[in-house]
């Protein structure tokens, strides 16, 4: 009834064959984000300072990186003025008892969620369930996940790895269990579908009295936490309930409300392929008691949870620029071929494959085989609406993995030892063996790469570097990787198929 | 240690490249991006229609009516949703539903959410409208009341008066708003991606959304 936890999955390459074997899944993703690709580059052409946008956007975000703890004050004093409470949670556990006890000290039994990567990353979920209370996701696409005892595979449409009939399915098979049953005669249309969520979860937003949440910004200037929605769930958790409690990473702080002005536009253009979602809540603590205009309590829990570790690296730093728009994991070959739960965490695709090491460390064969989860091609760099240099920070990642050196765990400084000769080794291995052997995947990122001309990866996979020509991976010092591709694989002319929307 | 000083320290540790001489405001941002793509001097006429070109690509029923006209198409929205009942924001000019014969329904701070789940339509003003991306603002000003009244039911009349209360653009939007009150942005009725990545519109909130664009 939790659902399931990311814990004990299995490295990135075994999981990602598992997935490549399954037509059905593979399917699903292809068609989803072939769908989004093409609608996203058009959106995004509408907008003829895109660049400018984009640079704007970079640099706001790496201000607020440079300065996090001025910012992070800031806001502090700003929601408490405004009526809110401020908690700091160093990590998931500390995050996870704040919250805990702030639903206890309501007398609740249950809440209503927003769809909230934060939440998702702790496995709030599971800790509320252990202290007797229910959490209802209410946004569809994990409403899909919960009730088939499922994982989220994307960040923006976590149930992408199911079409239509299979959610028919779900929804027939389990909504009795949690509340009103999906009606009768129920189809596969998608409206259909969306009507059966409406009805289902009306009774649970009606009665709800405590709304969890995230946040996709939060101004430190003027304490207003914005949340950027499609469904209408969001405005019933955020509105409704009389307490309010929302979990939220320490890197959306953003400096100023003027800075607004241009994440709202990279934003849906980014992530839904929409001149704007459809509906974007925006508050400031509570309001008075009289005029009451949503929830009277407002609590914001500040997580920490391995973000200082990826501050504290000069390159892996630019990963907590990300605001979760999902462009990246819908361009990305690796991605298409392998599915969001290869990955084993909240964060599939090129974004979980620089921040999830980051955040839990590289120390388990699954966070180790993360950074070789690629092919390098940069296309996610070129969709990143705050230009987040993937590839460059899968290069770096690599190179911990295989050199070991100093990092920062839980706040500590510590040298880790390579990888050489270990169980994390041989997992790295086989997630670059697995990227190389599917020459689909490959070439494809290849073909995006090849037509975007502010992108040269500036190394060829860490593999060369670090495990010499002694290994069974050779070595790609001066050739380019599509060369040295067809020379050993003696592959055909140029790729054809999913180069896909760009 | 309070997990305030500890993520605190945490980060200023992380920190130890950024020179304690740099401020902030240090930091360069590179602002050189447009304030509105529409092209400036562009006339209000023309914001005025690309904001109903905009709202109508998202779903958003369209309509254009001057003061006089307002009273009667509102009354004939109302009927053709067959809506019995109508929640009133507490500041809504009493005239423009002077000719509705749906039932009035006030937003008293009792008022439960299942209570107004039974009202069929709901008419507002709004704060400001942004014609480049078709959305609409709300403010909780007088004419639009508490957040959850444009939420629960499932019709939602919006007036927007033109062209005052039109910009061209999001940073021209922000710039207009107040941060300190709780704003709603509506760009068409509420959808999902959430079926394969293909729009659905109608979910959980109200499902057919009408925009009047009254000029004044
Ligand atoms: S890394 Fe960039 S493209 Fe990927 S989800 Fe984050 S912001 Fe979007």
């Amino acid at each position: 009834m939790s659902g399931r936890v990311h814990l004990g999955m299995p490295a990135f390459p075994e999981a990602a064959a598992s997935a490549t074997r399954n037509a059905r899944l593979r399917g699903n993703l292809s068609h989803a984000t072939g769908t989004i690709r093409a609608k996203r580059a058009q959106a995004v052409a509408e907008l003829s300072d895109w660049d400018a946008l984009r640079a704007a956007g970079a640099a706001v975000k790496d201000r607020t990186l440079r300065h996090l703890d001025h910012y992070l004050e800031r806001l502090e004093e700003a929601v408490t003025a405004a009526g809110g409470t401020v908690h700091w949670a160093a990590d998931a556990a500390e995050a996870n008892r704040i919250v805990t006890d702030l639903v206890r000290a309501t007398g609740e039994t249950e809440v209503v969620k927003v769809k909230s990567m934060a939440t998702q990353e702790i496995d709030l979920n599971a800790a509320l369930e252990r202290a007797g209370i229910r959490a209802y996701e209410t946004d569809l696409a994990e409403l899909i996940v919960q009730l088939g005892d499922d994982l989220p595979s994307h960040i923006l449409v976590p149930a992408i790895h199911r079409n239509r009939g299979e959610i028919r399915d779900i929804f027939r098979e389990e909504m009795g269990r949690w509340g009103r049953p999906a009606p009768k005669g129920l189809t596969d249309d998608p409206a259909e579908l969306a009507e059966a969520a409406r009805l289902h979860l009306r009774e649970k937003f009606l009665r709800a009295k405590v709304g969890v949440s995230g946040a996709n910004f939060m101004v430190a200037e003027t304490g207003t936490l914005v949340v950027v929605e499609s469904e209408g769930n969001g405005r019933m958790c955020l509105t409704l309930p009389e307490t309010l409690i929302s979990v939220v990473g320490i890197e959306k702080v953003v400096p100023t409300w003027q800075d607004l002005e241009i994440f709202l536009q990279l934003l849906p253009r980014s992530s839904t392929a929409e001149r704007m979602n459809p509906y974007t809540s925006m508050w400031t603590g509570t309001t008075d008691s009289e005029t009451a205009d949503g929830p009277r309590v407002f609590h914001l829990v500040l997580l920490d949870n391995g973000r200082t570790d990826a501050l504290a690296d000069t390159v892996g730093r630019q990963a907590l620029r990300c605001i979760r728009c999902s462009a990246c994991l819908n361009v990305c070959p690796v991605y298409e071929r392998a599915g969001g739960h290869a990955y084993g965490s909240a964060y599939p695709g090129p974004i979980g494959a620089i921040l999830t090491p980051q955040l839990r460390g590289t120390a388990s064969e699954l966070d180790a085989s993360l950074p070789y989860a690629s092919s390098l091609c940069g296309a996610c760099y070129e969709v990143c609406p705050v230009a987040i240099d993937i590839p460059q920070v899968l290069v770096h990642l690599r190179e911990r993995v295989v050199e070991g050196g100093e990092v920062t765990v839980r706040g500590q400084r510590t040298t880790i030892r390579p990888a050489r000769g270990h169980a994390a080794e041989r997992a790295a291995m086989r997630a670059a063996r697995w990227a190389f052997d599917h020459p689909r995947a490959l070439l494809a990122g290849q073909r995006l790469a090849s037509r975007t001309r502010r992108l040269h990866p500036r190394r060829l996979p860490g593999p060369g570097r670090a495990w010499t020509a002694t290994r069974d991976l050779p070595t790609v010092p001066a050739e380019s990787f599509r060369d040295w591709w067809r020379r050993t694989r003696n592959v055909r002319g140029e790729a054809r198929g999913e180069g896909g929307g760009r | 240690m309070s997990g305030r000083d500890v993520v605190l320290a945490r980060i200023r540790r992380a920190l130890t490249d950024v020179p304690r001489s740099e401020a902030p405001d240090d930091v360069p941002v590179p602002r050189s991006y447009e304030r509105a793509h529409v092209p400036d001097g562009e006339t209000s006429d023309a914001l005025v229609d690309l904001l109903a070109e905009n709202l109508a690509d998202y779903r958003a029923l369209v309509h254009r009516t001057d003061a006089d006209g307002l009273p009667t198409l509102l009354r004939r929205l109302l009927l053709e949703h067959g809506s019995e009942t109508v929640l009133v924001p507490p500041g809504l000019p009493t005239w423009w539903l002077e000719s509705a014969d749906a039932t009035r329904v006030h937003d008293r701070a009792a008022s439960t959410p299942a209570e107004l789940d039974a009202v069929d339509s709901v008419v507002t003003g709004c704060a400001v409208a942004i014609a480049e991306t078709g959305t609409i603002v709300l403010d909780g000003g007088p004419d639009q009341g508490r957040r959850r009244i444009t939420l629960i039911p499932d019709h939602h009349v919006c007036v927007v008066r033109v062209p005052d209360q039109v910009v061209a653009s999001v940073p021209r939007a922000l710039e207009r708003l107040d941060p300190t009150r709780p704003l709603t942005w509506i760009s068409g009725p509420s959808a999902t991606s959430d079926i394969e990545l293909d729009r659905v519109e109608g979910v959980h909130g109200p499902r057919t959304l009408e925009v009047v664009l009254l000029t004044e």
